[in-house]
Formats: structure tokens, sequence, C-alpha cells
């Protein structure tokens, strides 16, 4: 049988020009519906009939014809819209957002919603309320999260690329986990109009393919500033020089907590990128080991005002109506799930008055602490990215840490300090340990995706742990 | 510190019902994420500004002028409850 899925967005241009298109996402939508990873929570009806269109009419666009997943907290018009919580059920959309709307423009298919973590709170995907999604690698593990659904569907060939959201390393944790690419771009290059916000200070779209270029194709047609959001920037206000130093920093710090095998695989990648001519130093961020608290804080502190709107009054679940603060607090009751409740519990803790100040105005100062930290490794030792592993584990087993928050919390290290910092980041597969994939995580210059994915790039051409993914499709 | 008793209280004040099960399951877990909360309080954070945004940007005006925007029966199409073109609310009173 033909197997469209192989060779990412290049090789499905192909079938696009020779009018396979309907044929092709037809098959898609029959594998995505056996749902063997329950990485999806809707599918788009409309896909095939969009494809036969293109079939028909051709059309222009970077990506005609691409069948494009989008995780289930950003808004498409029409289509159901979840964040995989039982107090959005049945809530469609009446517009999209912009990031839909622009993959819609340059031609894209999007076939379906993807599963997440509840309202992208949490780490594995097991916080939704459509159940967990499992990791096409080892379907007894976790496919990270809080974009799994995104990365599993990638993996397992039930779309050709994703677009994730990332508060605290929500594509880069599944994309590592999957074994595929992920970019989580600075804060501001992709505007969030349509985002269903939980923590607007900290949350970027991400995109994920299954190579680097895929994944950097995708951000290059979703980026751009956007007048509806008014966070977005206009990137060439802020290029920085193009002076390249050929050297990255080496996060050296935490490594006492990694994994044996991930820690081995993520310096060979590092012996690997020096033998392709880029030096490395280690460094060390002294404020670093603060950022997971204050990390924390400001996530649960802005998600307790974000949620503040789920309501049952304009969308969502609605009991029996009572006296109003009652009938608040059961559909709010019945409508989140357990992380969900632990996080607006804690963000209205910390916002309390005789807190403010002792939690979430500290933790923003130590933000500021931390953004200074990187700028003044990036300046003073002249770096052109600093690296570390994504996640300091291998994926975990489904059910292994959900009981446990606070190790659950632990294991975003390197992944929560790019967004307190809001600079881009990536992670891309550096090997493999007992059949399971390891991730790598360059962090660059703010408005600079440009260098890490040219040296995700370089470093992808000369290895292949990244078409091991194509083994899955 | 976060006992049962004020652990009640911020549910309240969240508007989330919490039932005795779920009182005595999360405590613990609080008090955990607390002690994650309270190991910024060593750092000297005196002469530091807080970051409201990474890049420092200030506020950004548009003109105030009309434009089209959804139709009235979208913005209420996902309405629970809902009459003669309004959203239903409970009783407040």
């Amino acid at each position: 049988m033909k197997n469209y899925f192989k060779d990412g967005i290049k090789g499905f241009r192909h079938f696009v020009e020779d009018g396979e298109t309907e044929e092709a996402t037809r098959r898609l939508i029959d594998k995505i519906k056996e749902n063997r990873f329950n990485a999806y929570i809707t599918v788009c009806e409309d896909a095939v009939e969009r494809a036969r269109e293109i079939d028909k009419n051709k059309g222009d666009g970077r990506l005609l014809g691409m069948p494009i997943a989008v995780k289930d907290n950003l808004s498409t018009r029409g289509v159901e819209t979840t964040c995989a919580s039982k107090i959005l059920r049945g809530y469609v959309p009446p517009y999209d957002a912009t990031v839909v709307e622009r993959l819609k423009e340059n031609g894209a298919i999007i076939v379906g919603k993807t599963n997440m973590d509840e309202f992208a709170m949490g780490t594995t995907t097991e916080t939704s309320f459509f159940g967990s999604t499992r990791n096409p690698w080892d379907e007894d593990r976790v496919p990270g999260g809080s974009s799994g659904g995104s990365a599993a569907a990638v993996a397992s060939g039930e779309c050709i690329a994703s677009l994730g959201t990332d508060t605290g390393g929500s594509v880069r944790c599944p994309a590592s986990f999957c074994g595929i690419s992920g970019i989580k771009p600075t804060y501001g290059f992709v505007s969030r109009y349509g985002l269903i916000a939980y923590s607007n200070s900290l949350e970027c779209v991400g995109t994920m393919g299954s190579s680097i270029e895929d994944a950097s194709l995708l951000l290059d047609v979703i980026s751009g500033k956007d007048s509806r959001d008014s966070t977005s920037i206009d990137p060439t206000l802020y290029r920085r020089s193009s002076e390249k130093f050929g050297k990255i920093g080496v996060l050296t710090q935490f490594f006492d907590g990694v994994e044996e095998d991930v820690l081995k695989h993520v310096w060979n990648a590092i012996h690997k990128l020096e033998d392709l001519g880029i030096e490395y130093e280690e460094i060390d961020l002294p404020n670093l080991r603060y950022a997971l608290s204050s990390y924390y804080i400001i996530a649960m502190s802005e998600a307790s005002s974000n949620l503040a709107r789920y309501d049952g009054v304009r969308y969502g679940l609605r009991g029996k109506d009572l006296a109003w603060d009652t009938t608040f607090s059961r559909i709010r009751a019945e409508g989140f799930g357990k992380e969900v409740k632990r996080r607006i519990l804690m963000g209205t803790f910390s916002l309390s008055a005789g807190y403010y100040g002792k939690y979430y105005l500290k933790a923003l100062k130590v933000r500021n602490l931390i953004i200074k930290d990187f700028e003044g490794a990036f300046r003073k030792r002249k770096l052109d990215a600093i690296v570390s592993p994504t996640m300091p584990y291998k994926p975990f087993k489904l059910g292994e840490k959900i009981e446990d928050p606070i190790s659950m919390y632990l294991s975003d290290i390197y992944t929560v300090p790019v967004n307190l910092t809001g600079l881009p980041s990536v992670s891309i597969p550096c090997g493999f340990s007992e059949g399971l994939p390891i991730g790598i995580q360059l962090i660059g210059r703010a408005f600079d995706e440009e260098t890490i994915i040219n040296i995700a790039k370089i470093y992808e051409e000369n290895t292949d742990h990244q078409k091991k993914v194509s083994g899955l499709l | 510190m976060m006992d049962e008793e004020n652990l009640k209280q911020i549910a309240r004040l969240a508007k989330i019902e919490l039932k005795e099960e779920e009182v005595k399951e999360f405590s613990p877990q609080i008090r955990s994420i607390l002690a994650l909360f309270d190991e910024i309080d060593e750092v000297e954070t005196e002469d530091v500004k807080p970051t409201f945004h990474v890049f420092g940007l200030k506020n950004v005006f548009r003109e105030d002028a009309a434009s089209p925007s959804l139709a009235g029966e979208d913005a209420i199409k996902n309405a629970p409850k809902k009459e003669r073109g309004y959203i239903k609310g409970p009783k407040i009173m």
C-alpha cells in the first residue's frame, strides 16, 4: 500500500501535484478514526471534501493540500473546541484563531483537533477529560504534554505536521517524548488571538513536524504581527545582529538529576556539533534554580484569573439554576478536573490579600533576574544558542506520575526557563534508548529563531535520529 | 500555612465546590506545592523590577473606530440558556 506520509511535507507535495490529495486524505481520516493512540478529540469531517476541491481546482499556498492537526485549545470556526475539558464540551467557536486562518490561507487542510492536558495543564496528556493519548513508540507510555495529541499524531502518521501550544514546555516535551521536532517561538512572534488562554504572559503557539524543516515551514506560515493580539510583535523591529559566533553554551546545571542514558545522548549530540565546527562551553545561570517555583506561581496565578470566565453563562456546561454562587461553584466543581482545580486554588491563594507580594510579585521579580542571567550569558560569552536535555527523563509509564503533582512539575526544569524569558527554543531528537526517543533543546536569542533552526538543520543533516520516526508511519 | 479550613475558604473564593474527599486529597498536595513556591523566599529582590512583559512592551493603542464584528446571533450561539436574543444567567437576588 502506498505510504503518503513517510517523507513529510516535501514528500506529500508530490501527491498533491499528482492529484492524489483526496485519496491520501480519505486514508488519513480512516486511520485517525481507528483511534489507536487517542491522539484526536474531534475529526474534521469536511477534510476529504476540501481535498477533493484541491485536486479539482489546484490553487496555491505553501501548505496546499497538507493535512495539518490543530491542538484543541486553538479556536476553529464551526469545529468543536474543548481544551480537553468537560466544562467546554459542545463549544463551537464562531471564529478562527489567527494561526488557523493563516494555515487555511496557505491551502492547508485542518484534519482534526488534538488531545491535550485539560486547559494545557500537564506534562503527559493524562489530565484530558477524554482520556490519555498513548505514545506511538510504546503504547504503555505517555506522549508528553500538554500537546501530546499533536505530537503523537505526527509520530504515527495521523497528520503531516501540527500546531501545539507551549506555556512551560508543552510543545517541546511531547516533541522530545515522541521523537519529532518542535518549535516554541519567541513570545510575540506568533499571534495568540483565538488561543484559549491559560497563562497569557508565558504561552505561545508552536509547531511540530517529523523534521525541523517541516516545523519551521509551519512557523513561517503562522508567524507575524496581528492587530488582534496587541502583544504580537513585528520581529523586524527586534531582529538581532546576524553576527554568528560558532559557539553554544551547555546548561550543565541539574545534570545530576538527569537520567544517565538521556545525558549520554545529549553529550553525544554536543560532541557531534563540535565535530561540525560548533564549539561549546559549560555554563551555569545562578537564578535558574528558582525557575520552577517562579514559573508555577506565575502560571497558576494567571490560570486562576483566566479560568474565572467558566461559569456556564456564555458557553459550556450548565446545570440546574440555583442561587448564582451555588450555580457557578457546582458547574466548576463538575466541569474541571483535579489538576485544573489544584492550579486555580493555588493561583487564587497566591493572588489573595496579604500574599500577592510574597508570591506573585516576587515571582515576577525573580523572572527578571532569570531574564538577565540568559541575556548576560548570550552577550558576554558570545553564544549562538544554549543547549540542554529537553526532558530530564525518557517518557514515563502511563499513570507513573499522575498522582504526584510535584514530581511531575520537577520534570519541567529545562523547559520552563524558556517561557519565563520569552526566548525561542527547539527540541529535536538526538538518540534512542530502550526504544524510546530522547530530545535535545536549543535555546536561542530573542527573535533569532533562525540560528537555532539552522543549527538543528545542520545536526539533522549529519545524523539520522529524526529519520527513525518514519519507521512508525 | 494551609490547613483544611484555609483550603475551603480559598475554594469559596475560587467558586469551586470541593467534596470532603477532595479536601483530604488536595491538602497535602497543596502543602508541597506551597513548599515549592516558598523556594523564592531566599532570593534578594529589593532593587529588582517585576517583569510584566518579557521585552518591556508598553501599551499598544489603536484608533477607536467601528468595524464589522461578530453577528449578535453568532456571539450568543454557545450560551446554554438564552431568551429573546439575550444570554440568561442564574438568579442573583
